[in-house]
């Protein structure tokens, strides 16, 4: 078989495939970015708790839209995840409990009460697909709202850098020469459930996180200033989402897995080839003379 | 009232309503050099915080008068911020120049200099593009203090500036300090070590939750006032009563 026929064909063969490649390529310039914010801001683990967060909304638009409408699930899954951001945004900053305690305790219930509605009322077959995603699934609608979710995250993104970054790096100095830090952290928020739900009708619910956090680790490794962080994480999402598709179409694998496998490799390649892992010790380095 | 007095008036500060800052009256006159000195857990960060309004109050009133934000500059304690952020030195010093730029506005090309002659002043001159995790403790707050430097600010508030820094960092920063005072900027800083208070700052507050003394260094720090400031940091009262200063105001 030829590279064409391994790489290319496949593309130009089938729309739906076509279709879920734009969709994967915009899936990884927004959610790159966004992951490399979010470990950053060491809240890796938030992005994780809000993709469980959005379940119950995208089940509940679901359930009425009756079939897998990225628009109706996508507004479910918005309010459902903002909801949680902004509650244990409120629980932190009114209690003792540390933002990842408050997140924790609000996605939990919502998960449960996510796979609740859908046992209740849909199949089995439904809550999976709410779960790990249905890239054939994707259509021309769908490809717009991913579409518009990216351009507005990449253009949000660009206009709040600034600020956004000095929150991240020192808060206490942008609280201390009144820069509204609060303001800045909610938008990010917003972006990181916006770009969860663009990833979900592809992804899955589960597994749309997948494509922030291990491309941001990726780039973490690779890179050391934030602008090329950026730049790394966004590509390598794009090309996992590439390589992911290529495979699960020759090899018939589920493609939202075979996306995020390709993004773990990666991960993994980079762990023992990085020049920061390099020089960490697991294939030592010389050091330079000066 | 005078611009750039910081005035306060009652100031208490409490934790889960113990108090760490109790019943503190006086002011910081502009262009006064003042050390915030006291046993561990006297309060003295959390004063700082609360004179930034990063912290709220539990009684009292700062009245900083006609000071807006920008005209304070705050270096909180070095254990605050994360080094290993990938950020350049340059980058880092450019935040200062956030009342001319703001959150969204472009960078000046005098801004630009301004921030090299920072880097400059502080002895780090072409670090601009080194990446700040790979400077040292010491190398690491002299960027800090290049963007109070750049920052130009009316008054400066240092959280203990000089802990676990090198000797010869400190003297240079202390140098930059004693410029600032020269210049008329008001300069309120969090010590641990009494000698550097005694040397180099003309004012002293001496805290231990409720003030021990505030006044010329030579009168605060007298052992007899450091003694009681220890006796007092070594009370904390698991079922302390309504303080009665308070209930007695409130009646």
């Amino acid at each position: 078989m030829s590279i064409y026929h391994f790489l290319i064909a496949p593309f130009a063969d089938y729309g739906f495939l076509r279709r879920a490649l734009v969709a994967c390529i915009a899936l990884g310039i927004g959610s790159g970015p966004i992951g490399v914010l979010l470990m950053l801001r060491r809240m890796s683990l938030v992005g994780d708790a809000m993709s469980h967060a959005v379940l119950p909304g995208a089940a509940i638009g679901f359930l009425i839209a009756g079939s897998l409408s990225l628009p109706a699930m996508g507004l479910g899954g918005l309010i459902a995840g903002l909801s949680v951001a902004l509650l244990s945004g409120l629980v932190s900053r009114t209690t003792p409990l540390r933002e990842d305690a408050s997140f924790a305790s609000f996605y939990l219930a919502s998960l449960a009460l996510g796979v609740l509605i859908v046992s209740a009322r849909g199949s089995n077959i439904d809550l999976l697909h709410v779960l790990f995603g249905t890239i054939l699934a994707i259509d021309a609608t769908a490809l717009y709202f991913i579409g518009a979710i990216t351009s507005f995250t990449v253009l949000v993104l660009a206009i709040i850098y600034r600020p956004l970054v000095i929150e991240c790096f020192d808060p206490g100095f942008l609280r201390a020469i009144g820069g509204h830090g609060s303001r800045y952290h909610f938008l990010f928020l917003f972006l990181v459930v916006l770009n969860l739900v663009a990833g979900f009708q592809a992804l899955g619910t589960l597994m749309a996180v997948g494509l922030m956090m291990l491309p941001a680790a990726v780039a973490q490794l690779w890179a050391r200033t934030l602008p090329a962080m950026i730049l790394i994480a966004a590509g390598t999402a794009t090309i996992s989402g590439f390589i992911g598709l290529v495979i699960s179409f020759h090899l018939g694998f589920a493609s939202g897995p075979t996306i995020i496998l390709t993004a773990s490799l990666i991960y993994v390649v980079s762990l023992a080839f990085s020049p920061v892992a390099a020089a960490g010790g697991l294939f030592p380095r010389s050091h330079l003379t000066g | 009232m005078t611009t750039g007095v910081i005035q306060l008036r009652d100031v208490s500060i409490a934790y889960e309503r113990h108090p760490a800052v109790h019943h503190l009256d006086g002011a910081f006159a502009p262009g006064s050099m003042t050390a915030v000195a006291g046993p561990n857990g006297a309060g003295k960060s959390t004063l700082l915080k609360a004179l930034v309004g990063e912290i709220s109050l539990a009684t009292g009133i700062i009245d900083r008068g006609a000071l807006v934000p920008t005209d304070i500059g705050y270096l909180p304690q070095a254990a605050e911020i994360d080094r290993r952020f990938p950020l350049t030195v340059g980058e880092t010093v450019l935040m200062g120049a956030w009342r001319q730029a703001g959150a969204f506005g472009a960078i000046s090309a005098r801004s630009v200099s301004d921030a090299r002659r920072a880097l400059g002043a502080v002895g780090l001159s072409d670090f601009e593009r080194r990446s700040i995790a790979s400077l040292s403790a010491g190398q690491f707050q002299r960027v800090l203090f290049a963007r109070l430097l750049l920052q130009d600010a009316k008054v400066i508030l240092l959280d203990e500036p000089f802990t676990a820094i090198d000797a010869r960092t400190t003297r240079d920063l202390l140098k930059i300090v004693q410029g600032w005072h020269r210049e008329g900027r008001t300069v309120i800083a969090v010590l641990h070590d009494f000698e550097q208070v005694r040397a180099h700052f003309p004012q002293t507050l001496l805290l231990a939750r409720e003030p021990i003394a505030w006044g010329p260094t030579a009168s605060t720090m007298t052992s007899a006032n450091l003694q009681r400031a220890q006796e007092m940091a070594e009370q904390w009262d698991e079922n302390a009563t309504i303080c009665s200063m308070q209930a007695g105001r409130a009646a």
